[in-house]
């Protein structure tokens, strides 16, 4: 079904965090670090204080007490200079130009120091990390990899890298906050989870949780970014405390690459073998990325090799070097994203050396419980996914495939075609809320956020399911910490964690009568013995214009296995959005890092590209109607993020086999095609 | 962004009578208005030329056309006349930007927008271009050069020049017509862009206060003409490369005229002296076209990252000549 808040959303009726009447608000603007590495020596505010409606100017060092170690956010208690663009400062003015201009005039002393910010594979300062996201070991391993290899019939050892990627969500982050008399907080903030946030907005400035409140009703976009706190909400509420004013803080396109996270470049070897019928004899996958100075975030990058086909010998590590860069973080399908791009790039070059259908290798390597953990699948139908998508996408038409790279010519550009697998985990969360009847229909209350997803319909249509009404009875409160908690808009987990708390307490308010409540936190407990994942298989067309190297997509097609899909039309926009953004992926998306400078650059959506709606053209997306009895009461697996798994591998995979060229570093450009290696 | 004040001028002489040192003429303010938010811009009083200027296209009686400065790049791109005899002028303009933006947008300020240099509109780097003498961090080993210029730079700038329409201008040797506080002047192009060489500061020949008033197209140069522009994404992307590109062949198929300007390669758009020259009165082949391209190229200096520029450059004189050639 449309979105419920689809009128408001294209009338402009609704409010984003930054959108808000907030009485007396002020404005404060971020002074970032113009340095990457060193000291800060001296933070003279005189000259912007005395500007026209400057209120106050906060930074330097402070020996304010903060109620974390989180070098993000615990603000202006160190000297230290870790990466280009780190906050130093907050100006706050009676008006945002005010404030900018204030910003600028800070006089900021640093005394600078040797900056590394550029990853490389035999970088001194590698170390293997406790563990990586969210929890998971870091190296893992069975049976004799080198004895696999050794006697393959077919090998491939490969180098795929994938470069510093930036969530860019069209609203950018920003809040405002207020203290009132009795030092409650009020932050109208963009998150993916407003319980999350308050909880630690409120550890942060060392409150009770209950004397914050995170407002939050509707978010352009989040990606990973809005997911954990940022330090613009922290900003407003210190300065709002230090002016006595509401503060408004809204960091720019180019302050939200420095602030809000990015994903890791990766170095990502695969080493693969197989017999001469396609079983695959060893895998190994092995990652280097980066992470920043004083905050650890290790990518899960090989964690989908782990669970992806089946192998009697493994192994999968991960490497870090702390570099003078933001902290990484959360973006678009951590870990499967840039992992899947590496292993389903491996698997056509494996296929191609074993003169293999690369559909039918996956298929020939499909396992029947989870290769690392021996789990059972919930439900795994990668092989439907494959079947089907061959047949819609025509892959075996007109006697099969023509595996020969760089012989199909259209015009002036060459044409060719690729596949590649997709997968995500099922995972769900402890959840809580309400379900109350009100004035002849019924409100549902949690505190879910609604990201541009759909979760305000999906979860009402949940509810209508269960109270069996039409949804148009059921409305959907979510976006307020003050609602019963809930966790955040991420790693695919909203809907199945908010739809089973809906759920129980739409089926208690059944009972009851009038109200129900739920907290599934001992149902979530009891979610084991399944190796629960999305899987697909994303087929591309290429055309390649071999004398500019121009890639163009005029067809992707993707057939999606994840679960009971709740709503047809919000799960389309959800797989074929995930889909314009691996292929965005494939062909463009990338932040420069200036090592000379030491830091990232082209800070704006001028320079980084994602995809247009010129760059996408036939793009279609398919579920089979999957059925697992071993899921949350609503049977889905969650669809935020599996569309853009594997995208990028089979759209790398197409251009092989339009031109012959393998480009292993993302994004394939005019550049690489034309001057391969 | 810093205060301004504002006014809106109604005749190219109010508006030259209203500038002053320190002040800047707005046309759509697609570009100027970025550079003030980001602080590379900050003038102090704005005169609004959108009324100053005509807003129409009017026909010469001698096959030329008349472009007012305050034309919308929209309006020029859908002119029939520009359409049917300048087709290499409409699909320039409309491989530029977007819709929304060349709705807004103005010939006399597509003409006068700054470099998308990254450099450049970051004013925490260095940049000889935006602060003269402060440096230029492209040229620091290790930066970021991928979209640098290939041909014409200097030790103190290799920014390129991001207008696609200015490109097709430079084929068809437009004049630019001038309004100063000195009175009226013609600029042909090529000849309104300069090259860096020490002063990257300086995008054109002209003066402080001098107001485009209009740009005159000579009649058509003979022959079929296109655009092709070279970019990563599909649409709302600067070019890395783009070719201007006019062909004529005789009966005996033996090239009479030629006409080339590239886009993304250097400071200014780069008209294609050299290969034009290489190709008159020579068979109409991928020979003779990549003779020409190579003399053209032969000047090329590709800093770390751009050599596919030049290979880029190559084969778009060269396909694109054959296709006109067909």
């Amino acid at each position: 079904m449309t979105r419920v808040e689809g009128p408001e959303k294209v009338t402009g009726a609704a409010k984003y965090a930054f959108e808000y009447p907030v009485p007396d608000a002020v404005y404060g603007c971020p002074v970032l670090a113009a340095v990457s590495s060193g000291r800060l020596r001296s933070f003279d505010t005189a000259d912007a204080l005395a500007m026209p409606g400057v209120l106050a100017v906060l930074g330097g060092v402070t020996t304010r007490p903060f109620g974390t170690e989180n070098f993000e956010l615990a603000l202006f208690t160190s000297d230290e200079i870790t990466y280009r663009g780190q906050l130093v400062g907050l100006a706050v003015a009676d008006t945002l130009e005010n404030a900018r201009a204030a910003a600028a005039s800070v006089r900021v002393g640093y005394e600078p120091a040797p900056h590394d910010a550029v990853l490389r594979a035999d970088h001194p300062g590698l170390y293997r990390p406790e563990k990586i996201n969210p929890a998971l070991p870091t190296d893992t391993g069975y049976g004799d990899v080198a004895a696999g290899l050794a006697a393959a019939a077919a090998r491939v050892d490969v180098t795929y890298t994938t470069p510093v990627q930036h969530n860019n969500p069209m609203e950018p982050h920003a809040a405002i906050a207020a203290w009132d008399e009795a030092g409650a907080l009020t932050v109208w903030d963009s998150t993916q989870g407003p319980s999350a946030d308050r909880d630690t907005i409120a550890a942060t400035l060392g409150l009770p949780p209950e004397q914050v409140r995170v407002i939050s009703p509707h978010v352009g976009g989040g990606f990973g970014s809005k997911g954990t706190t940022r330090p613009h909400a922290i900003l407003a509420a210190l300065a709002a405390r230090e002016t006595g004013r509401p503060v408004k803080v809204a960091l720019t396109r180019q302050q939200m690459f420095m602030l809000t996270g990015h994903r890791t470049p990766t170095i990502q070897r695969l080493e693969l073998g197989a017999t001469a019928d396609g079983r695959l004899t060893a895998v190994a996958h092995d990652v280097i990325e980066h992470t920043a100075l004083r905050t650890e975030f290790a990518e899960q990058t090989a964690a989908c090799t782990r669970m992806m086909y089946g192998t009697p010998a493994m192994r999968t590590t991960h490497r870090l070097v702390r570099l003078n860069v933001p902290a990484p973080s959360w973006m678009r399908a951590p870990g499967e994203t840039p992992g899947m791009y590496a292993l389903e790039s491996a698997m056509d070059e494996l296929a191609a050396a074993l003169g293999m259908d690369p559909v039918e290798l996956r298929v020939r390597n499909d396992p029947d419980a989870e290769p690392d953990s021996g789990l059972p699948f919930s439900s795994r139908n990668l092989v439907a996914c494959l079947r089907q998508g061959a047949d819609r996408f025509g892959w075996h038409a007109g006697g099969g495939r023509d595996p020969r790279p760089g012989v199909r010519k259209r015009g002036r550009w060459l044409a060719g075609t690729g596949v590649a697998a997709s997968t995500y985990p099922a995972r769900r969360r402890p959840s809580t809320a309400t379900a109350d009847a009100l004035d002849g229909g019924f409100v549902v209350r949690i505190a879910a956020a609604d990201i541009g997803t759909g979760a305000r319909t999906a979860l009402g249509r949940i509810a209508a399911s269960v109270l069996d009404v039409a949804p148009a009875r059921v409305r959907v409160e979510l976006g307020d910490s003050a609602l019963p908690a809930a966790p955040l808009a991420g790693g695919s987990m909203g809907t199945a964690s908010w739809g089973s708390a809906v759920a129980v307490a739409c089926e208690a308010l059944l009972k009851d009568g009038s109200h129900g409540r739920a907290d599934t936190a001992d149902d979530v407990a009891q979610d084991s013995g399944f190796a629960r994942h999305s899987f697909g298989a994303q087929f591309a067309e290429v055309l390649v214009d071999p004398l500019t190297g121009e890639v163009r997509v005029p067809r992707l097609l993707g057939v999606f296995a994840a679960g009971r899909i709740i709503d047809p039309q919000l799960a389309r926009s959800q797989f074929i959005g995930g889909m314009t953004m691996g292929l965005g992926m494939a062909l463009m998306e990338a932040t420069a890092v200036d090592a000379a400078a030491g830091c990232f650059v082209g800070l704006d959506l001028a320079q980084y590209h994602v995809a247009t709606c010129a760059d996408v053209q036939d793009i279609e997306a398919f579920w089979i109607d999957e059925q697992d009895a071993h899921l949350w009461p609503g049977d889905g697996k969650g669809i935020g993020e599996i569309g853009i798994t594997g995208t990028a591998a089979a759209i790398g995979n197409a251009v092989y086999h339009a031109t012959g060229h393998r480009v292993r570093d993302l994004p394939i450009t005019p550049a690489k095609l034309l001057h391969p290696g | 962004m810093r205060a301004f004040s504002y006014v809106r001028a109604g005749s190219p002489a109010e508006a030259v009578s209203q500038y002053r040192p320190g002040a800047a003429y707005l046309g759509g303010g697609t570009n100027l208005v970025d550079l003030m938010r980001l602080g590379v811009a900050a003038p102090d009083h704005i005169v609004d030329v959108t009324r100053a200027t005509s807003d129409t296209i009017t026909e010469g009686g001698d096959g030329e056309l008349r472009v007012g400065a305050g034309v919308r790049n929209s309006d020029l791109a859908n002119h029939p006349a520009v359409r049917e005899r300048y087709p290499m002028l409409a699909r320039a303009v409309l491989t530029g930007a977007s819709g929304q933006i060349r709705n807004m947008a103005t010939v006399g300020g597509n003409l006068l927008q700054r470099t998308r240099c990254p450099y450049f509109q970051d004013v925490t780097m260095a940049c000889n271009k935006r602060t003269p003498g402060s440096g230029c961090q492209a040229a620091e080993p290790g930066a970021e050069t991928g979209n640098m210029a290939i041909l014409g730079h200097s030790p103190s700038c290799v920014a390129t020049h991001p207008s696609d329409m200015a490109v097709a201008l430079t084929a068809l040797g437009a004049r630019v017509l001038v309004a100063g506080p000195d009175g009226e002047r013609r600029v042909e192009m090529p000849g309104l862009h300069r090259l860096p060489e020490g002063r990257p500061d300086l995008d054109t020949v002209l003066d402080p206060g001098e107001l485009i008033t209009a740009i005159e197209l000579p009649s058509p140069p003979p022959g079929r003409s296109t655009y092709r522009k070279v970019r990563e994404r599909a649409s709302f992307a600067f070019a890395l490369v783009s070719l201007a590109a006019a062909l004529d062949i005789g009966g005996d198929g033996q090239v009479r005229d030629c006409r080339l300007a590239l886009g993304g390669v250097a400071h200014a758009p780069w008209r294609a002296h050299a290969a034009e020259r290489a190709v008159l009165g020579l068979p109409a082949s991928r020979e003779t076209f990549t003779g020409a391209a190579d003399e053209e190229l032969r000047a090329a200096r590709p800093l770390p990252g751009t050599e596919y520029k030049v290979t880029l450059a190559r084969n778009l004189i060269v396909s694109v000549l054959e296709e006109l050639s067909r």
